[in-house]
C-alpha cells in the first residue's frame, strides 16, 4: 500500500498490465516521449520501448480504429485521447465500430480495447478542455463505461478495463489528477466493472453521483452531519454502463430522498437514466421528488473566472441541494 | 523447346509465376462472384429476399487480388462488393445465401447484418460495418498488431473512390505511412459512389493520395486480371520487407445500379453502361485463358453449369435453413451476456 495522486494510480495500472502482458500496448497524441500531456504516461516508453507506447499521428479517428483493428486480432490495446473535447471524431469509431463488433458478427469477433479520456473542468481549460461527454456515449449497448473518483478505484477500474473482453471508455476526472491522492494497493487488483459503491451510509438523504463531485458530496456530508444532525447515504455509480441497477434501488429505498449530482450537462446526462430506473422500480419508496445538481445546460464551460465558477459544481452547491432534500 | 520444335514463350501469367490451374481458378471465382450476384438480383426481384448490393464488374480485379495474397495467413478487409474476393478466400455461397437470406447460420452475422458485410474468423475477413471506410484503420491497426507480433502478414483492405473522400481513410493511411506497416489499400474505382459520378467526387487521382502518404500509389487496369495480380502481388512482396503499405487504384466500372433500391438510369445513360460491357474483365480474361490454349468453350459451358448448380444448391438450401430465434436478438452484446439480455 503507498499514497499516490490519482493520476500515478492510472499510470501504475498501465504499467502493470504491460509488465504482465506483452499484447497490452499504448497509443495517443504525446504520450511516448513527453509521457502525455498531464504526464499519464511519463515513464512507460522509457521502459516499455516505442513500439509499445506509440506517440500517432494528431488523428483521433485512427487512433481509435487503429486500436480497434489490433484490439481485434488479440492485441489489448488502450487508446488515450488526450482530452475527451478531442474524441468526437473518434466517435464513429466508437460508437459504429467497436460497440457493434460482437454483436454484429454474432459472437465470431470481439473488440477488448480500452479508450481513455480526461473529463471535466475546474482548470480554466474552456469549452473544449473542460466537458464531460458520457451522455455522448452513454446508452450505447456494447460499450462499458467507468469513471473512478479516487486513485483506489482509478487503478483497480482501469486493470479492469484492460482485462475485460469488451470495449471500456474510461473516463479519468483530470481535476482528480493532482488534487487526489489516497491509497493504493501495489498488487494486483481489480475494481469491478457494473458495480456500484456506498461510500457513506445514511439514513436521511441518499446521493448519488460519479467522478469529481463525489469529494463535493462527501464534505458536504461530513459537515451536514455535524452542523445538522443530517445523515446522508452516498452511492458512487463508478460504472455508468452496464449501471448498477440493485444498488440504485438499494440506495434509494435507504431514505426515499434522491439527490443525484453529476457535471455532465442535466438534459439527457446519466442522471436522467439514474432517475428514470428510480421511477420505474421505486417509486413508491420515494419520500420527495428525484432532485438532480448537474452542469447548466449550456453548450460548455467559459473560461472566464467567475463563469467557470458559476458552471462548476462545489461543495456549497452540493450542501445547499443536500440541505434542501433533507427539508423537503 | 516443344515438340514442333519451337521455343516456348512463357505465357504472361506464367511470367507472373502463376500456373495454368492457378489462372484458370482465378476465372472460376470470378465467374462464380458474377453469378452469385445475378442470382441475388433476381431472388431480390422474386421477392425472396430483401436487399443486395451488387459487385457486377468488379469481380476481375477481386479475384485476381486474392491470388496475390497469402490466402492462409493474411488478413482481409473486403467492402461490401468483394463477392468474389471473399468466395476467393474462402467463404461458400452457401455461407452467402445464408447471409442473403438472413438465417441463423450466417456466418458472417447470425443473419443480424445485411448481405455484403462479411465477417469471417476462421478464414480472416475482419467483420465489417455500413458506414464506408470504417475498415482502413482496422486493416491498419491488424498491421500494426502484425509488425508488433513480427508475423510475416499483410492486411489488405477494399473501398470505393468515393470512400477515398473520408477522413478514416486519409487518417488510416497516414498512419500506416509513418509507421511503415504491412497493409495494402486497394480502391475499387468503380466510378460511381451510389449516383455522383468520379469527377464530382475527386479532381485529382486517388493512387496519387498516397504520396501525401510517403508511400507509392499506383493505378491499374481493374479489368486486367493479371495487371491487378502483379499490383498486389508486388505490393505484398514490399509489405513483408517492411518497406511499408502500397495503395492501389484499381479502375473498374459498376455495371450494376449501386443495389436493388437503386434504379441507374436515372443518373447515367444506358448507353454508357452497354459500352462498358464490352470492356468486362471476365469475357477478357475468358479470351486470354483461350488464346493460350488452356480454355476453350466446351470447357467455359460445363464450369457455367457446374458454378450455376453449386449456386442452386446455396440457394435451396439457405432459403430452407432456420431464421434466427427472434429473442437471440438480445444476444452477444457483451462476452457472456445471459439470455436475457444484458442489464
Amino acid at each position: 500500500m503507498a499514497e499516490m495522486e490519482y493520476i500515478d494510480a492510472i499510470r501504475l495500472a498501465m504499467k502493470e498490465e504491460m509488465e504482465k502482458d506483452e499484447n497490452v500496448f499504448v497509443l495517443g497524441e504525446d504520450v511516448g516521449v513527453k509521457g502525455g500531456v498531464f504526464t499519464t504516461t511519463k515513464g512507460l516508453q522509457d521502459q516499455f520501448g516505442e513500439e509499445r507506447v506509440i506517440d500517432t499521428p494528431l488523428a483521433e479517428s485512427a487512433i481509435a480504429g487503429v486500436a480497434i483493428g489490433a484490439a481485434m486480432v488479440g492485441m489489448k490495446p488502450i487508446a488515450e485521447m488526450q482530452y475527451s473535447d478531442f474524441m468526437l471524431p473518434a466517435t464513429n469509431q466508437i460508437i459504429s465500430e467497436a460497440a457493434k463488433i460482437r454483436y454484429r458478427s454474432n459472437n465470431d469477433w470481439s473488440c477488448p480495447v480500452v479508450v481513455r479520456a480526461p473529463i471535466g473542468g475546474g482548470i480554466f481549460g474552456g469549452l473544449y478542455h473542460s466537458q464531460c461527454p458520457e451522455s455522448i456515449f452513454f446508452g450505447t449497448p456494447g460499450l462499458k463505461i467507468v469513471a473512478p473518483f479516487t486513485a483506489y478505484d482509478a487503478k483497480g477500474l482501469l486493470k479492469a478495463a484492460i482485462n475485460d473482453p469488451d470495449p471500456v471508455l474510461f473516463f479519468e476526472n483530470k481535476k482528480c489528477y493532482r488534487m487526489i491522492k489516497g491509497d493504493v494497493p501495489l498488487d494486483d487488483y481489480t475494481v469491478p466493472i457494473g458495480k456500484a459503491n456506498v461510500l457513506r451510509e445514511g439514513t436521511d438523504i441518499t446521493v448519488i453521483g460519479y467522478s469529481m463531485p463525489l469529494h463535493f458530496c462527501l464534505q458536504a456530508a461530513e459537515e451536514l452531519e455535524k452542523e445538522e444532525g443530517i445523515s446522508a447515504h452516498i452511492l458512487d455509480l463508478r460504472s455508468l454502463q452496464p449501471l448498477d441497477r440493485d444498488a440504485i434501488i438499494e440506495a434509494v429505498r435507504k431514505t426515499g430522498k434522491v439527490l443525484i449530482v453529476h457535471e455532465d450537462n442535466k438534459t439527457g446526462g446519466v442522471g436522467a437514466e439514474v432517475s428514470a430506473i428510480i421511477s420505474e422500480e421505486c417509486l413508491f419508496d420515494l419520500d420527495a421528488p428525484i432532485k438532480r445538481l448537474c452542469g447548466p445546460d449550456v453548450p460548455a464551460m467559459p473560461i472566464s473566472p467567475p463563469m467557470e465558477k458559476f458552471f462548476m459544481l462545489s461543495k456549497d452547491k452540493v450542501k445547499q441541494a443536500m440541505h434542501e432534500l433533507a427539508d423537503y | 523447346m516443344n515438340d514442333q520444335g519451337t521455343v516456348h514463350t512463357p505465357h504472361e501469367h506464367e511470367q507472373l509465376g502463376l500456373t495454368n490451374g492457378q489462372v484458370i481458378d482465378m476465372y472460376k471465382y470470378m465467374l462464380l462472384g458474377r453469378k452469385f450476384d445475378e442470382r441475388n438480383l433476381l431472388l431480390q426481384r422474386a421477392g425472396k429476399i430483401n436487399f443486395h448490393v451488387s459487385g457486377i464488374g468488379q469481380e476481375t480485379a477481386q479475384a485476381a487480388a486474392a491470388f496475390a495474397l497469402d490466402r492462409e495467413k493474411d488478413y482481409f478487409l473486403p467492402y461490401y462488393r468483394d463477392y468474389a474476393f471473399v468466395m476467393s478466400v474462402g467463404m461458400t455461397p452457401r455461407e452467402l445465401m445464408l447471409s442473403a437470406f438472413a438465417k441463423a447460420e450466417d456466418p458472417n452475422s447470425g443473419g443480424r447484418q445485411m448481405p455484403g458485410h462479411f465477417g469471417s474468423k476462421r478464414l480472416r475477413i475482419v467483420t465489417g460495418s455500413s458506414p464506408v471506410t470504417t475498415q482502413v484503420p482496422h486493416a491498419v491497426g491488424v498491421a500494426l498488431s502484425a509488425k508488433m507480433r513480427k508475423q510475416d502478414i499483410v492486411s489488405f483492405v477494399t473501398f470505393g473512390e468515393g470512400s477515398s473522400n473520408q477522413g478514416d481513410f486519409h487518417e488510416g493511411a497516414n498512419f500506416a505511412g509513418v509507421h511503415k506497416l504491412p497493409v495494402i489499400f486497394m480502391c475499387e474505382n468503380n466510378q460511381y459512389a451510389i449516383s455522383v459520378p468520379l469527377h464530382k467526387q475527386i479532381s485529382g487521382k486517388v493512387s496519387d493520395r498516397a504520396l501525401g502518404y510517403g508511400f507509392p500509389g499506383i493505378r491499374v487496369d481493374g479489368n486486367d486480371a493479371l495487371a491487378v495480380y502483379k499490383a498486389v502481388k508486388e505490393a505484398r512482396e514490399r509489405a513483408v520487407r517492411g518497406e511499408g503499405p502500397t495503395l492501389i487504384e484499381a479502375l473498374m466500372y459498376r455495371l450494376s445500379p449501386h443495389s436493388t433500391s437503386d434504379n441507374d438510369l436515372a443518373y447515367r445513360t444506358k448507353e454508357e453502361v452497354e459500352e462498358n460491357w464490352k470492356k468486362d474483365g471476365i469475357v477478357r480474361f475468358k479470351q486470354y485463358l483461350i488464346s493460350c490454349g488452356i480454355w476453350d468453350e466446351e470447357k467455359d459451358s460445363d464450369l457455367q453449369a457446374q458454378l450455376a448448380l453449386e449456386i442452386k444448391e446455396a440457394t435451396e438450401s439457405a432459403d430452407n435453413a432456420p431464421f434466427p430465434k427472434p429473442e437471440d436478438t438480445l444476444k452477444h452484446v457483451y462476452a457472456g451476456d445471459s439470455e436475457e439480455g444484458v442489464y
